[in-house]
């Protein structure tokens, strides 16, 4: 069937800010599906509070709302707007979610909206547990012996019918949230509780555990002429137990035979028949690793991280498809983008195989519990293709970006077999290192299998790296050239070779060219080479010797270096800045060719440059693509600090660095020189040294004063930050930043506790152009990631933003830099410091970019380029004030992540963030906050527990809690300071008194809030911590810092909240 | 052991010896389905070939004997990227490299088969030789490979005698062309009972038996060198007994009735081509083997309506005889390897031949 032609006007919701569980992968297929529905000349309206994502601009869609995503915000933009339909399946579970309470409170029925895409019928059978049950059964589609249990009573009641162990899985809810495997009674009262506090319906599915089954999942595809096909399946090695986010993931399928593959399959498209799916869906299964027996775990009737997966590993764009599905057309009736001869009624062939390994945040949180578990962890993902397993998981492996480049790890080294089969027993993301060594002992295949339940193929494949490792070893570096080609093959990096042998990187390299082992390039075309395919996306092997790039010399050529995995401290909006910048240069005339290795992003669609390159990124695997392709330049400064990583390896293969070159990148890292800089130009900054021993830093410390802050030089996101308030912080945190080898010194500075400031600038290397000044809400001290940051800034003087304006110019200036910059400033007491600068594009550029209007990555980009901002119709400098406030909220993912700390600090913490806009400041800064799920006020009862040097600002904060009509309970230091000023207060007990105590409290569910601000250093309190673990567990907002506290109170003073205004950002 | 492919176009790719050392000449071509390649191995429609398959690792999960098309393998030969050592199933009862050796079936491992694959593609299907003569004479084997004809394999994989399955349901009679048992068992489970007869059994005998309903098989080879069996097939075409047929079966009809067939450049053999149902447009994901197709402006438009067609090349895949109660595909509805969407085409034949009953 060809279009529907009453299809003229569509919303499409996005998925929110980035949270553990819902991600960059809806970006990319958001970004993927406007394209296509704007491509049929169909106006798009586009709704996502988050401000870092590509399809929030005004190129993707005709009118973007960054407003939040409540249903209230919903209707009344299809109120202002009057679509004729909506799109929800693009938009993750939350926009699912409101899809669904939109047509079932019969909202879109009255405004003659059509739910396009997948039905609401069917998006119900599929997410309610007890539908979907229904529905398989009358199919005789096999599911787990389950039950939906609503209560903690008829939970038991049921777990006495099937016995332990019993998965808890939630409804409607995001990666698992709340779910879990319990073993006893105690287990199951815990996650059961939470569970049905965190499903949208209040039920929790408790199915009997088939923990140990194989995973295996199909991403198919369905038209409304019934026409389904299979677009990919793909196999899990950690076995069911472990959530599909956080396991190994390979496709196709490894241990499956076309029986089993093809049951599974039939089984997979009778359900989305049955379900009467439109569109793309995935269908995940258990099989039992000895029989033909299986269950269907769970159908998600939408686009997910998954179908992301699988469209980077085939090809197919599964969003795209989908999207014209909608609209009305069949599977046969839409063109293979990639062959450009078959359509989207085929099946895609893989002749290579794809490995994906999760990136979890424990490094973030390192006193976290690592256990993998249901309840997804990873905040993003990896993904390569190589022609054999050993050789993608050895790319994936490194593309992690974890300090690892092989299976080869120290932590083990003294263990005895005793503990490191122990350790097998233990589902972390570590567990793939534990069998590479437990094979190393000579642990046999049944051993490794029976504890860890991961088939024998993925154990002996493990051996097979295990062998050529050892083999490297045995060789002392005399390799002959049938060994360099077997390790090559496995993809062993020549670092890794040159460690094991004792020769160095450069003697390995040269080796390998000598022999002629050199990696060549592949194209991913759907189809295993039966058709003649034009896609421009490739993929590197050391047993071809064929490359298939195809040639083209006629334009100067780019390399647009992209940034890697999705990570606390460098998420999505990294990927902004390489397509935007992409797009630029494509503009300009040049050949772009982008390398990447992150499956969720826009930048690794097969469309976005002329040329995709899914590779690690690293030194040697850039080379390779050096090369081959001999670019004219390669960018690095949109790339984050994955790509800046990169600067001095390019340089050494001659490729010249567009923009700031790599000595003035060098200039803003390196203290020394930095300092050099600032004295020249006469800019203050804190008191500082460089160190790189414990006893240097507890010198400098001492010498500065206390409190000072201890960071590792060249990180993002301040990884391993402190605020150091004693010797024994220093020694505690240099032990930490000092378990990796650090290749550059680390910094000690006096800390100033004033108001944070941040401004991104372009600078042509004359004149400056500076969007806006953005503000902190919380004092420096919070990192910038995780603080609230108001643009424009309103608690500076004009003084004070000329200050910043002309020291942003003097240090672009002195530091040469072409292109983008990042400045963090502190004002205190109308004097302004520099903290941190960065030559290259930041967080804060999509946000301030789409807030001012004025396309900073565009701009940048002509600027490296060699054109002039007063060329591009810009007068340099400060740009006026918008007459908008634009906040940008953090937002985090702590309730995913058990045992994690909350408090804020220099570390960042936060995962995403969402956008408040609004010509009234307070109305902004209520909308942040909704955007980030503080929907406030609720049962009007607070907890208000500061540290001591916070209690004086706790009065006022309590007074106008107070005055909201706020009951606030305190324990006993913090209520007697309220009370004695006049605050009502109520005592509470603290956590290790007698009930009713804190604890009692929070979970008894009636608490609006929770303010906590916790002390300093390495002493903290465990009742705080404590505190704010059952805040998160409970899902009750919890702030550590007064300032936020502060900043909510006015939202909620003085905003009106029944009626909020709506802003188009397309007309900014 | 080293091995080497040598085209007839000259080139030579080099790599490891798998299965029997013996020295083998056949056509080349490449199979794209990910699973099944046991099933692809003892399908007796690729005797006189080696096939290549695209995906890269093989072997995997072994050799389970219950998934063998026919009693044998039938490829002279079997290309692959990497064979799989230690396999993984829980029905495994061997390593491929095993079974190739039981049944001395020549294999080359190690080469580049994307690069091939991308030969074949281009240049069409050719013969080749696999040797593990590392002196081997290159204008020698040329001569040879030039000279080698796959001939009628047909009468190489069809039984040699009937062969009887007992059912309480319909009665069929198999033309065994070089038939895969899950048509066969396909329908055995909807009780028919089977006669299989050898490929040139005289319509007469089979009309005599008096079967409800006829059903040709794939098969090896050009469908032209069949000229026996398309006389019998026109004779059994013209009793008005139900026929189903597959793949060859397909072909044969439609030469015994006048139409036409070609070699395809590189022919359809995977287990992702989608077949579009003109009657309903709904497209289904089907297996195919085959590097001969029915020409579509060959079909008497009297007598044949095209049922089913080939959404990426637009070719023949399907044709319905008008007023006849007979129906062919050119693809694989017993599937094995691959897709089993198109089953419930035996169905059709099942009602065929209760509507002539």
């Amino acid at each position: 069937m060809p279009k529907n032609p009453n299809i003229k006007k569509v919303v499409v919701i996005g998925s929110g800010p980035i949270v553990i569980g819902q991600a960059a992968e809806f970006d990319y297929a958001g970004t993927q599906a406007c394209r296509s529905l704007k491509e049929e000349g169909l106006c798009v309206v586009l709704i996502n509070s988050n401000p870092a994502t590509i399809m929030t601009d005004k190129d993707i869609a005709d009118k973007v709302y960054i407003e939040p995503l409540t249903v209230d915000v919903v209707k009344a933009i299809i109120e202002k707007e009057k679509p004729d339909s909506l799109l929800p399946t693009l938009g993750g579970q939350a926009a699912l979610n409101i899809a669904m309470e939109l047509d079932e409170s019969g909202f879109l029925r009255e405004h003659d909206v059509l739910l396009i895409g997948t039905s609401s019928t069917t998006i119900k059978k599929a997410e309610d547990r007890l539908e979907f049950k229904k529905t398989m059964e009358k199919i005789h589609e096999p599911v787990a012996p389950s039950e939906v249990v609503t209560t903690v009573q008829g939970g038991l009641n049921f777990v006495k019918k099937i016995g332990y162990p019993v998965v808890l899985r939630p409804a409607y809810t995001l990666g698992g949230s709340g779910g879990g495997i319990a073993n006893n009674e105690e287990e199951f009262k815990e996650i059961l509780m939470n569970g049905l506090r965190l499903s949208r319906v209040g039920q929790v599915l408790v199915e009997r555990c088939i923990a140990g089954w194989k995973e295996i999942e199909y991403e198919v595809m369905r038209d409304g002429n019934g026409t389904c096909i299979t677009v990919c399946n793909m196999e899990n090695l950690d076995p069911v137990g472990v959530h599909t986010g956080d396991s190994i993931v390979v496709a196709p399928s490894q241990t499956l035979g076309d029986k089993e593959y093809q049951m599974l399959r039939s089984s997979a498209l009778n359900i989305i028949s049955e379900l009467n799916i439109k569109g793309g869906c995935n269908v995940q299964f258990a099989l039992n690793p000895n029989s033909f027996e299986y269950c269907v775990i769970e159908v998600n009737p939408r686009v997910s991280r998954s179908s992301a997966l699988a469209s980077k590993a085939t090809g197919y764009p599964i969003a795209k498809v989908s999207a014209k599905i909608a609209l009305g057309y069949n599977l046969d009736e839409i063109k293979n983008a990639i062959t450009k001869k078959t359509y989207a009624s085929f099946e895609p062939a893989l002749d290579y195989v794809v490995v994906k390994i999760p990136r979890l945040p424990f490094d973030k949180f390192i006193a976290a519990d690592h256990d993998l578990t249901t309840q997804m962890k990873a905040t993003g993902e990896v993904m390569s293709i190589c022609t054999n397993f050993e050789g993608a998981l050895m790319k994936a492996l490194r593309s992690l970006e974890q300090h690892v480049d092989s299976l080869w790890s120290s932590r083990y080294k003294d263990m005895t077999d005793e503990e490191v089969i122990k350790l097998l027993g233990h589902v972390d993301d570590r567990r793939i290192y534990v069998i590479a060594e437990a094979i190393r002992r000579g642990i046999s295949y049944d051993q490794i299998y029976d504890i860890t339940k991961i088939d024998r193929w993925f154990i002996d494949k493990i051996h097979n790296l295990v062998k050529a490792e050892r083999k490297i070893i045995e060789s002392k570096g005399d390799i002959s050239k049938d060994l360099m080609k077997e390790i090559k093959r496995v993809e062993f990096p020549d670092k890794v070779i040159a460690r094991l042998t004792g020769k160095t990187e450069k003697e390995i390299r040269q080796m390998r060219y000598d022999y002629g082992v050199t990696a060549h390039f592949k194209m991913v075309d759907t189809c295993a080479a039966e058709f003649d395919a034009m896609t421009p996306y490739y993929y590197s092997c050391f047993d071809s010797l064929e490359n298939e790039v195809a040639e083209d010399n006629s334009r100067k050529k780019v390399m647009v270096l992209g940034s890697g995995p999705i990570r606390i401290g460098q998420g999505i909006e990294f990927d902004y800045c390489s397509v935007h910048s992409t797009w630029a240069f494509e503009r300009k005339g040049y050949e772009t060719i982008i390398v990447n290795n992150n499956p969720e992003t826009v930048s690794t669609d097969f469309d976005i440059a002329n040329k995709l390159y899914f590779e690690p990124l690293t030194a040697e695997d850039v080379e390779a693509i050096v090369n081959l392709e001999h670019p004219d330049g390669a960018v690095v400064q949109f790339g984050g600090q994955t790509a800046i990583k990169l600067t001095e390896a390019l340089m050494e293969m001659g490729v010249p660095i567009l923009g700031t070159s790599a000595e003035n990148v060098d200039a803003a890292e390196d203290r020394e020189l930095f300092d050099e800089i600032l004295e020249k130009c006469c800019i203050p900054r804190p008191a500082g040294k460089t160190v790189f021993t414990r006893e240097q830093a507890l010198e400098a410390a001492n010498e500065l004063g206390y409190p000072v802050l201890v960071r590792p030089s060249y990180v993002l996101g301040g990884q391993g930050m402190q605020i150091a308030i004693s010797d024994k912080d220093i020694i505690e945190f240099m032990d930490i930043i000092n378990r990796h080898t650090q290749e550059h010194p680390i910094l000690v500075d006096k800390y100033i506790m004033g108001k944070e400031v941040e401004v991104d600038a372009v600078c042509d290397g004359e004149d400056i152009l500076i969007p806006g000044i953005m503000e902190h809400v919380e004092r420096a001290g919070i990192h910038s990631g995780d603080s609230i940051s108001v643009y424009p800034a309103q608690t500076l003087s004009p003084k004070v933003k000329r200050v910043i304006a002309d020291y942003t110019k003097k240090l672009a200036n002195s530091l040469h830099v072409i292109g983008l910059i990042n400045i963090q400033f502190i004002a205190y007491n109308e004097e302004v410091y520099v903290i941190e600068v960065n030559p290259r594009s930041s967080r804060t550029v999509p946000y301030i970019s789409k807030v001012t209007g004025i396309p900073i990555v565009d701009l940048a980009t002509r600027v490296i380029t060699g054109e002039k901002i007063k060329d591009m119709g810009y007068t340099p400098g400060l740009q006026p004030e918008s007459e908008y406030f634009a906040i940008k909220k953090p937002v985090f993912s702590f309730e995913k992540i058990r045992g994690a700390e909350i408090s804020l600090g220099p570390e960042m913490k936060s995962t995403g963030e969402c956008l408040g806009i609004s010509k009234n400041y307070n109305e902004a800064l209520y909308k942040a906050f909704l955007g980030a799920g503080i929907s406030l006020p609720k049962t009007k009862k607070m907890i208000l527990t500061v540290k001591d040097s916070d209690k004086m600002d706790a009065i006022s904060i309590g007074k106008r809690f107070a005055a909201l009509g706020y009951e606030i309970y305190s324990t006993r230091s913090t209520c007697r300071v309220l009370n004695e000023n006049g605050v009502p207060a109520k005592l509470i007990n603290k956590v290790e008194e007698p009930s009713p105590n804190l604890l009692d409290l929070i979970l008894s569910h009636e608490i609006d809030l929770i303010i906590d601000t916790p002390s300093q250093g390495v002493d903290r309190s465990k009742d705080g911590f404590i505190i704010r673990r059952h805040a998160v567990e409970t899902g009750v907002t919890c702030l550590t810092s007064l300032d936020t506290a502060d900043a909510l109170l006015t939202s909620l003073e003085t905003a009106d909240t029944t009626k909020l205004s709506l802003v188009d950002i397309s007309e900014i | 052991m080293k091995a080497f492919l040598i085209l007839e176009d000259g080139h030579v790719f080099e790599g490891k010896s798998i299965g029997s050392t013996d020295e083998i000449i056949s056509e080349i071509v490449f199979n794209t389905s990910m699973t099944g390649y046991l099933e692809i191995l003892t399908d007796p429609s690729y005797a006189g070939q080696s096939v290549c398959m695209t995906y890269p690792l093989i072997g995997n999960y072994g050799i389970c004997r219950e998934d063998m098309e026919a009693g044998r393998p039938w490829q002279s030969g079997f290309i692959v990227r990497e064979l799989c050592k230690t396999p993984s199933n829980f029905r495994s009862e061997m390593t491929i490299n095993e079974f190739l050796v039981e049944n001395n079936i020549t294999g080359i491992e190690g080469i580049d088969t994307r690069t091939l694959t991308k030969i074949l593609r281009k240049d069409g299907t050719m013969r080749g030789m696999i040797t593990t003569d590392e002196n081997y004479d290159f204008d020698e084997c040329m001569k040879r490979i030039k000279a080698w004809k796959m001939g009628h394999v047909v009468l190489d994989v069809t039984c040699k005698e009937k062969m009887f399955y007992p059912g309480d349901g319909y009665k069929v009679a198999v033309i065994d062309l070089g038939v895969k048992k899950n048509i066969v068992k396909s329908l055995l489970s909807r009780g028919c009972q089977v006669t299989v007869y050898p490929a040139e059994t005289p319509a007469e005998e089979i009309i005599a038996d008096a079967p409800d309903g006829i059903m040709l098989t794939n098969g090896p080879g050009d469908p032209k060198e069949c000229k026996v069996t398309i006389a019998q097939v026109k004779k059994l075409f013209d009793t008005d007994i139900p026929i189903f047929a597959i793949c060859l079966g397909h072909q044969l009809m439609a030469l015994a009735n006048g139409g036409d067939t070609e070699k395809m450049k590189y022919g359809h053999r995977g287990a992702n081509h989608p077949v579009r149902d003109m009657k309903t447009g709904k497209v289904y994901i089907s297996t195919q083997n085959h590097g001969y197709m029915v020409k579509e402006d060959s079909l008497d438009r009297k007598i044949a309506e095209v049922s089913f067609v080939n959404v990426n090349d637009g070719t023949v895949e399907g044709v319905h005889y008008l007023g006849k109660n007979a129906q062919t595909v050119q693809f694989h509805p017993e599937a094995c390897a691959g897709p089993l969407d198109t089953d419930s085409l035996f169905d059709t034949f099942m009602n065929m031949m209760e509507v002539s009953k």
